[in-house]
């Protein structure tokens, strides 16, 4: 993948805001004082919190808590009614380094009706570098794609129909997608809604290793706080604003009462012996 | 020589269903994975609203009707893209608004209405060789556009948003996309007319998803689908002497029933085979482990 040595992320998951020391551009998302409102009620209030290199982090949220559109905002698909939200130092409405990003929503448009792609196609489309107007004559990546199949363990589904997968292998299929590129920030929404137990393992097997060994940032939106607590490393949560930020073992359960608006029982794992 | 080729009218006509039988539905591919296909309905009474104009003034119609989708369809794109009106209800006032105005300026001339009937249920026969090139250029404009942005075409029409992280300029393409719809109208109207067009653009699509995989070959499959129901139609409405655009639509739509059922068919006859196969444990336990069961995947 990008780097032929792991990223040491192991200083930055202590923290989660070890940022002082780098530039804007390896800040992979930050939010300054954003606000957003649909008409005029809003949102999201007065964001204020950076992600870190390395880091896996969580927005955590109930429904309608606003943790779509913090991920929108961070994708440049909403834009901030004010304040600022940086995608790697640049304003997320004009970023330009989408290479840098890999981005898996929850579903896509095409994902029913007789959708003729082919899983190839669509993970194909994940190595693209912008207009060219010979792209058609061009030599695909066929490496790349196989190599990012494999990571999702989709290879044995290259040739099939999009639209004929299930939902957990679809989602692989759009990981794959978003890896091909090799990005350093991968933000996903609500990626194991609709999964099974065993899909669910699979996808947090992937994560670990894309995490870990290949030193990727990853955002995910949920709202499944066994898994946050299991999976991630920080974890930001939000309630239209932000109710609790930093590492994820410091989430307790006046926290997540305070998110919730009643009383949460948090069973924690014994950080020695959570694979972490 | 078979005497359908002895005219050289015939021949005008039979080179037009080409062009457009493999323009329309390649086109076509993209407005119905899209759900778009009533963008074509709308443009192409937006084109009748310019054909009714052009005859009015004694312009050529093509262009006016060209002009005339092309200020519509960026219109469209722009009202959807600042969300100052609904994406259905944007169609809707340009589609009834079109048509009142074709409607009004009817009433004003008498004396076009058999032209206008030409455009509205088409009068391929009628292709002169001016209609022709003109046909022709579009025609190559609309496929280069194609093959320029194959990849953009694609990732838009798979999914908006994925396709602006991925750096595609969403905006730009749909605009493209929406001035292309009405081109491909304006070459398509003469053939089988405004009223029929969109089933030009969306009935052989419907055809090659039923047979085909792969995106690229579904928009090849239905070129070749557009050209085949296109010659096939005009030669059996100029042995029967009957309506040519109502003729080649007709014919596609035979050709889907039968896919239809050719589908059904396989569908059927694979569940019974599944049924026995089933039964064999080891292979009902491996396809358990691939997660794969081809009948319980939704579709």
């Amino acid at each position: 993948m990008k780097s032929s040595e792991p990223f040491d992320t192991k200083s930055q998951k202590a923290t989660g805001h070890s940022n002082k020391q780098l530039r804007p551009d390896q800040i992979p998302v930050r939010f300054n004082e954003t606000w957003f409102s649909y008409n005029s009620e809003p949102v999201v209030r007065d964001i204020n919190f950076s992600i870190t290199p390395g880091e896996f982090a969580a927005i955590l949220g109930p429904n309608g808590s606003g943790k779509t559109t913090l991920m929108k905002l961070a994708l440049g698909l909403l834009i901030p009614t004010s304040g600022q939200v940086l995608l790697f130092g640049q304003p997320a409405e004009s970023f330009t380094d989408w290479h840098r990003v890999g981005y898996v929503p929850q579903r896509t448009q095409a994902m029913e009706f007789r959708f003729p792609a082919s899983v190839r196609e669509i993970v194909n489309f994940g190595a693209y570098s912008g207009f060219s107007p010979f792209a058609i004559f061009k030599r695909k990546n066929v490496a790349r794609v196989d190599e990012a199949m494999e990571m999702a363990g989709i290879q044995h589904l290259a040739e099939r129909r999009v639209s004929d997968l299930s939902v957990g292998q679809q989602q692989r299929m759009l990981i794959a997608r978003s890896l091909v590129r090799r990005p350093d920030l991968l933000v996903m929404d609500e990626p194991v809604a609709g999964i099974d137990a065993a899909g669910e393992e699979q996808f947090h097997t992937i994560m670990r290793r894309l995490n870990r060994d290949l030193g990727i940032t990853i955002v995910m939106v949920s709202h499944d706080i066994g898994a946050v607590m299991r999976e991630a490393t920080t974890c930001a949560c939000i309630n239209r604003d932000i109710v609790f930020h930093g590492p994820v073992h410091q989430l307790d359960a006046k926290a997540l009462s305070g998110l919730y608006g009643f009383p949460v029982d948090v069973l924690m794992h014994d950080p020695e012996h959570t694979h972490r | 020589m078979p005497d359908i080729f002895q005219y050289e009218f015939m021949n005008r006509a039979i080179i037009a269903s080409v062009l457009v039988g493999a323009t329309a539905p390649a086109f076509g591919v993209f407005l119905v994975l899209r759900r778009l296909s009533l963008i074509a309905d709308t443009l192409s009474h937006v084109a009748l609203a310019g054909v009714a104009i052009a005859l009015l003034t004694k312009t050529f119609a093509p262009v006016i009707a060209l002009a005339a989708t092309t200020g519509a369809a960026v219109s469209i794109e722009e009202l959807r893209m600042r969300r100052l009106l609904p994406g259905d209800a944007a169609l809707a006032v340009f589609l009834y608004g079109s048509l009142a105005i074709a409607v009004v300026l009817i009433s004003i001339a008498d004396g076009f209405n058999s032209t206008l009937f030409s455009y509205l249920f088409g009068s391929v026969l009628t292709v002169t060789q001016t209609d022709l090139w003109w046909m022709a250029v579009l025609a190559v404009i609309i496929t280069l556009f194609m093959l320029m942005f194959s990849s953009e075409l694609a990732q838009v029409t798979f999914d908006p948003d994925l396709a602006r992280i991925n750096g595609v300029r969403v905006h730009l393409l749909n605009l493209g996309l929406a001035i292309l719809t009405g081109a491909t109208i304006t070459v398509s109207m003469r053939v089988v007319g405004v009223l029929l067009v969109g089933a030009l653009i969306v009935i052989p699509v419907l055809i090659s998803l039923r047979i085909t995989k792969g995106l690229t070959r579904t928009v090849f499959t239905s070129s070749i689908i557009g050209v085949f129901v296109s010659v096939v139609g005009m030669t059996i409405a100029y042995y029967a002497d009957i309506a040519p655009g109502g003729t080649v639509v007709l014919t596609a739509i035979t050709l889907l029933v039968i896919a239809e059922f050719g589908a059904f068919a396989k569908r059927y006859g694979g569940r019974h085979e599944h049924q026995v196969i089933v039964e064999d444990h080891a292979h009902a336990h491996e396809s358990h482990a691939h997660g794969v069961d081809d009948e319980h995947t939704h579709r």
